[in-house]
């Protein structure tokens, strides 16, 4: 029965952090450009309302990707507009988009839909699914199947797209020129001003690249993982995301682990409750569910290893007059 | 660039907010009428269902008394130079300390002993969980922000946890507390009206709490303009490097502006779950904590404002409850929604408009 265990919990893990995974990877872009994104939950609802819009209502996977990427890149731009352009308070505009996304998507929700905030169920045929459809359960007794089929390799496109946004964010900000230009605006914004290329500019392209991936999770939720929108659906996956993030110190493949991590304990903890383990005791699922917080709290406070956060994070860029 | 634009002070506290405010309000309005709904209809049965009878008053003015005291947390930690987004778990720990200590000492205290003392605990429970992320913040570098954020999930966690596990009665399905004795419940002011001054009032949430946060807004105005640590706090705020020469301990600010934030964002148990509740419920700060931060940013960190900003959410509160009962299709979340549009044209894009007013002010000045 362990094959089963071993390939069930291998599977939920990745797919519960792959919306974490795009989430702390957007969040990631955006703040070692030097914009704090406290948003990342708002974007993700907001991009799955219009997923889930579009998707049920146009009948297909790519038009809800279209409109959840759309939607959380206009997101991503008036927080630009604000705090790029305007040098308005990163913190506050990130607010602002949360509650605005959580209020608009049921306002809008209840009068398109009518059906308490929630949009129509998307098409079976609309949903992805997932790639081998031969591993979609375990089974017993045949270990390579359970383990590496059903855990690794029976998951929709978008769980590979994410792991792959890893090493492709990875190459991007370490291995390219613009992703060094877009780390040197985070630390030293002057610098990459004095070498004649502008500030705002990589902001904002960086603030895109966040939208596209809060996108992706937004449409994730909505076309992977549940069959429509529901309010709130998010459910504080964008603010655990902004933990990892800051968990992985603000680097890809760390985040990544983080994600990992996170999304692992989401996955036991249903498995875990009432259950007694040896030498502790039964544990509380809800202290394991607020594990990725204390962590998060616990590395912050330098008791594990430091995190620095990009030195001009949060300072709207001022050119010296 | 151009040079950083000076107006003179009535525009700039008194014009520039009130335009941006509008502006939020006009954008509330297109999104009433991308739904096909009226504005105009809209807000006839907003403002007469918040202000038109004593008991929508009542309501609006409960809405108001939470937002008071949140919007005070979030004004006197800006004073200290922090960014308080932790009032919504500090908000839930004062109501877990109103809840232990009206269920423990309810039964056995009278109420003129009751009362005084539940107000302390709340105070006591919000700025203990206030005090962890400002000691990390000032002895260990974590970013304030970042600790408040997690520790409203901490206590929301934590929340759930106690009333599953501890606090709820045996045999009960719903996830809440036993009820207080009579002894550790505000009173309602319509009841006190009936037996002091035998006045008939409509029955509504609204209870003592009121009174306790216009007092609380006294108590921050003397504090932060009139007494010498209010003095220390916002010197550290403005200029930390100066206060610091000065000889103040900006650590110990950090301390002292969140634990004043923390007990104020705490008094919001009182209200809800000692003035309404009269048992521990689930989520009951229902985004208050951050509906502070709205409210901080349109009463410019000032009491008065402060009250000002409160008694207009409190209207819209109370008037979008109206408005989703009469008119079929619009739901309450338009006030979270023109919330959210507030704090970003009135806080995040503040400034915006500052041009505009500063060439209209030459213009008239020269002309």
């Amino acid at each position: 029965m362990d094959e089963i265990l071993i390939g069930s919990v291998l599977a939920s893990t990745l797919r519960v952090t792959t919306p974490l995974l795009f989430c702390a990877l957007a969040g990631l872009v955006s703040e070692r450009s030097g914009v704090i994104d406290i948003g990342l939950e708002g974007k993700m609802l907001a991009a799955a309302f219009a997923c889930g819009s579009a998707a049920s209502l146009g009948h297909s996977a790519g038009l809800g990707l279209a409109a959840g990427v759309l939607v959380a890149c206009i997101f991503s731009l008036v927080h630009g507009f604000a705090c790029v352009t305007h040098r308005g308070d990163q913190v506050v505009s990130g607010i602002a988009l949360n509650m605005v996304a959580a209020g608009l998507t049921v306002v809008l929700g209840i009068a398109w839909f009518a059906q308490g905030g929630q949009t129509p169920p998307v098409d079976a045929a609309v949903r992805l699914g997932g790639l081998v459809p031969a591993f979609a359960e375990p089974e017993a007794g045949h270990w390579l199947e359970s383990v590496l089929g059903h855990g690794l390799l029976s998951h929709n496109v978008l769980v590979y797209v994410a792991f792959a946004a890893v090493a492709g964010i990875w190459f991007l900000l370490e291995r390219t020129r613009p992703g060094l230009r877009l780390r040197a605006v985070g630390e030293n914004p002057a610098m990459v001003d004095a070498a004649g290329v502008s500030v705002g500019r990589l902001r904002y392209a960086a603030l895109l690249v966040n939208g596209l991936l809060c996108g992706l999770a937004g449409s994730y939720l909505v076309l992977a993982q549940n069959a429509n929108f529901s309010p709130n659906m998010t459910a504080g996956r964008g603010y655990i995301a902004l933990a990892a993030m800051i968990f992985g110190k603000w680097k890809p493949l760390p985040t990544m682990a983080a994600c990992l991590l996170f999304g692992f304990l989401d996955a036991v903890a249903i498995r875990l409750q009432g259950v007694s383990m040896p030498g502790i005791g039964e544990v509380p699922v809800q202290l394991i569910q607020a594990l990725p917080y204390l962590l998060t709290v616990v590395l912050l406070a330098g008791f594990i290893g430091r995190a620095h956060a990009p030195k001009a994070l949060g300072r709207p860029y001022v050119k010296e007059r | 660039m151009s040079q950083p634009v000076v107006l003179p002070k009535w525009i700039d506290i008194g014009l520039l907010p009130l335009w941006n405010l509008l502006v939020a309000l006009f954008v509330t309005g297109l999104v009433v009428l991308a739904i096909g709904q009226s504005p105009w209809q809209a807000l006839s049965v907003l403002v007469p269902g918040a202000l038109g009878s004593l008991r929508g008053i009542g309501y609006t003015l409960y809405y108001a008394t939470t937002f008071i005291f949140t919007g005070l947390a979030v004004a006197v930690a800006a004073k200290g130079g922090l960014f308080n987004i932790g009032g919504e778990g500090q908000a839930t720990f004062g109501g877990l300390g109103v809840a232990l200590a009206g269920l423990w000492l309810g039964p056995h205290l009278p109420a003129w002993l009751m009362l005084p003392l539940v107000v302390v605990a709340a105070a006591l429970f919000g700025m203990a969980w206030a005090a962890v992320p400002a000691y990390l913040q000032a002895w260990r570098g974590s970013h304030i922000v970042i600790t408040t954020i997690m520790f409203n999930f901490l206590a929301a966690t934590l929340n759930v946890y106690l009333l599953v596990n501890w606090l709820r009665p045996k045999g009960i399905m719903a996830v809440e507390s036993a009820a207080f004795a009579d002894s550790a419940r505000m009173p309602a002011l319509h009841e006190l009206a009936l037996k002091w001054f035998g006045v008939e009032l409509p029955s509504s949430p609204l209870n003592l709490s009121l009174v306790l946060a216009l007092a609380a807004c006294v108590f921050v105005h003397w504090f932060l303009w009139k007494s010498r640590a209010g003095y220390a706090l916002r010197a550290v705020g403005s200029a930390p490097r100066a206060a610091h020469y000065a000889g103040m301990n900006p650590r110990v600010q950090v301390l002292v502006a969140m634990g004043l934030s923390g007990a104020l964002a705490g008094l919001v148990g009182v209200n809800e779950i000692s003035g309404v509740q009269g048992k521990l419920t689930l989520d009951f700060v229902a985004g208050a904590g951050f509906t502070g931060i709205a409210v901080a940013l349109m009463g410019r960190n000032h009491p008065v404002g402060i009250v000002l900003a409160s008694l207009l959410f409190g209207v819209l509160y109370q008037g979008g409850v109206e408005v989703s009962f009469d008119m079929p299709g619009f739901s309450r979340e338009m006030v979270v929604t023109a919330q959210g549009l507030i704090v970003l044209f009135a806080g995040a894009m503040a400034t915006v408009s500052a041009p505009m007013f500063a060439k209209l002010y030459g213009t008239l000045k020269r002309g």
